[in-house]
């Protein structure tokens, strides 16, 4: 709404509070480059582009929930919950059915449809029951925690060293030397972004984040589409788990932990508004680099205490906003 | 006074009131870690044989998730159970010990476990793991092992006491042995911030010797980014708290692990005997019992091997 509006009156401004998120990233390249040699060499790049593949996977969809006006934060523990799920029963069918690549396809369908089922739940609940997103999402994220602790037996669920060994290259190996989650992380925000911008959903999403009643006297199905927006987020979590168990081959209770606010904070760095009627999907990919490149450039130097990483991160995901937002105030 | 007043506790359950059935009241922390999580199943493993070994007693287990909620617990246990006795992992020293004193003065037998309250003579029986010891042993691995010169590694826990005595503990063994610690940051005893935390140092530094990985769940994560690296074979990992794969690959003779540090978690069972065995018996058994940190060689490793334990 308000990039629309600018557009129109003042376009230099407005080309700042479209650029923020991309000179803040070019800035964070910079420094880096700066401080140390390695930082640009291809093992470092790709650890980061891959590490950055799971938060990424999932902050896709939660800019198209955040833009239709929803909030999900049980992202982190149903990542777990379902990680635990699928080592479980992957290690179950290993017994029954022996090592071998129908073991990992049926834990990657286990993966896909426990999030979708899981993002159902929350979609249903907030659509159809009318509680408040931001109540039963904590609710939901409360539960999922408790089930993978549960799972795990207060421990780690771990995968079968055959099924571990022949799982790992989805994380480890790729193409031309390019990762397997890099290039899904890669795909997906393209399809993403795509959606947003060029389909009667994207711009649904986004009209009923800027006036849900607009948006049903425009027949849009408001209900269905909110419904959609948490599907989707379920399913990418699900995609991100089937990228983040061959990692470690393991799941535990601290399993992505505060991975849904590190999802929220990229979103919001991209550009996507908190209150909903904008997103856009390229920005949140900026976003989940920033917040990686901080943790990155923290570890490859001693340029400050380590017991201050959070507050640099704080500070740089402060600064990203306020740059675009004050054109947004100015006007 | 301590010896009078488990005396009086004892005289009171054995000759006193012989049918009124004791109460004891266990409050640990969640598990939200490996470590915790074998805390939770040790103190589970010993309720059940302590219940059957004396079925005229009450236990009642309660974990938390913070300190908060610690505290209500506790408050829940004084007023609707009636404890005689409390064996408590304090969530952090500060704000339980205020709570913890008030149940001691109310003539409760009081049991500390491994974190200790910021004053000092307010529990009963104090039971610790030794993280100074803990912090020393590696080091002095280290210092043996090593050659001058050579460069490590440090990842930390979350930033705690616990954390700073374990690194003052290393540091000083590691004095004077001309080693070289080239970083050293917080993994937080998570496997994903230590895989991600060694990638970062194999990027930024070409050589690394050893790597002290203060806690085995951060050994999990580290030995992943070096084996991605393709470096597992210029380096060790030293862990710590006795994980069972890791004692595992000790066993094996693993150059890559060669040894671990106990840490152990089955220390929740020592303080709950001793509690019962004070409530029931009537031995003196006030003071301190600090647990020794243990290395883990593949000559020893076998006694360190649990099984059925999920860490």
């Amino acid at each position: 709404m308000t990039t629309a509006t600018n557009t129109l009156t003042r376009r230099p401004r407005v080309n700042l509070t479209v650029i923020a998120p991309l000179v803040a990233l070019l800035v964070l390249i910079g420094i880096g480059m700066a401080l140390n040699p390695n930082f640009l060499s291809w093992a470092n790049i790709t650890n980061v582009l891959a590490r950055s593949a799971f938060i990424g996977i999932i902050a896709i969809g939660m800019t198209f929930v955040i833009t239709a006006g929803g909030l999900d934060l049980s992202v982190g523990s149903m990542a777990a919950f379902v990680a635990g799920l699928m080592i479980l029963s992957m290690n179950m069918l290993t017994e029954s059915m022996g090592p071998g690549l129908p073991v990992i396809f049926a834990g990657i369908a286990i993966a896909l449809a426990t999030g979708l089922a899981a993002g159902f739940i929350n979609g249903i609940l907030i659509t159809r029951a009318g509680i408040e997103a931001f109540i039963l999402t904590l609710g939901t994220m409360g539960i999922y925690r408790s089930l993978v602790t549960w799972l795990a037996d207060g421990g780690t669920l771990s995968l079968g060293f055959e099924m571990r060994e022949m799982y790992r290259p989805v994380y480890y190996s790729g193409v031309a030397g390019i990762a397997w989650p890099i290039i899904v992380f890669a795909v997906l925000a393209v399809l993403g972004e795509i959606t947003m911008r060029h389909t009667a959903f994207g711009r649904h999403c986004a009209a009923i984040g800027s006036n849900e009643k607009v948006a049903r006297y425009s027949s849009v199905a408001v209900l269905r589409v909110r419904l959609a927006t948490y599907v989707l987020l379920g399913v990418l979590v699900g995609i991100a788990v089937v990228m983040y168990v061959p990692r470690l081959g393991s799941a535990s209770a601290t399993t992505g932990l505060l991975w849904e606010l590190e999802a929220i904070a990229a979103v919001i760095i991209g550009g996507t508004l908190l209150k909903g009627g904008f997103g856009r999907v390229w920005g949140t990919v900026v976003g989940v680099l920033i917040l990686s490149l901080i943790g990155n450039l923290l570890n490859l130097t001693d340029f400050v205490s380590p017991y201050l990483n959070g507050a640099i991160q704080g500070v740089v995901i402060i600064l990203a906003v306020v740059l675009q937002r004050n054109t947004g105030a100015a006007r | 006074m301590k010896t009078t007043l488990i005396a009086t506790t004892a005289l009171l359950s054995l000759t006193a009131f012989p049918a009124l059935s004791q109460t004891v009241g266990i409050s640990i922390p969640a598990a939200t870690h490996g470590w915790a999580g074998a805390l939770n199943f040790h103190a589970d493993r010993t309720v059940t044989r302590l219940q059957e070994a004396n079925p005229d007693m009450t236990f009642v287990l309660t974990t938390t998730s913070d300190p908060g909620q610690q505290v209500s617990d506790l408050e829940d246990m004084v007023a609707t159970r009636n404890i005689d006795a409390l064996v408590v992992l304090p969530f952090e020293s500060e704000p339980l010990t205020g709570p913890i004193q008030r149940i001691a003065e109310s003539g409760v037998w009081v049991t500390v476990v491994d974190r200790g309250l910021s004053q000092e003579g307010i529990e009963n029986l104090y039971v610790a793991g030794d993280n100074d010891s803990f912090g020393r042993t590696a080091g002095q691995y280290f210092a043996d092992t090593l050659e001058d010169g050579a460069k490590v590694v440090v990842m930390r826990g979350i930033a705690s006491t616990v954390d700073n005595e374990r690194v003052a503990g290393f540091e000083a063994a590691l004095e004077g042995s001309g080693i070289e610690v080239l970083a050293m940051d917080h993994g937080n005893w998570n496997r994903d911030t230590a895989f991600n935390l060694m990638q970062d140092w194999l990027a930024r530094f070409p050589e690394i010797d050893a790597v002290w990985a203060a806690d085995d769940d951060m050994a999990v994560g580290a030995l992943a980014a070096i084996d991605q690296a393709g470096r597992t074979e210029d380096m060790f990992v030293v862990g710590g708290a006795g994980m069972k794969e890791m004692v595992q690959r000790i066993q094996n003779n693993d150059p890559t692990v060669p040894v671990n540090v106990t840490y152990p978690p089955a220390m929740i069972s020592t303080a709950i005997e001793m509690t019962v065995l004070g409530l029931t018996s009537g031995a003196p058994l006030s003071g301190e019992f600090i647990i020794a940190s243990e290395l883990i060689t593949p000559e020893n490793a076998a006694d360190y091997y649990f099984e059925d334990s999920p860490y």
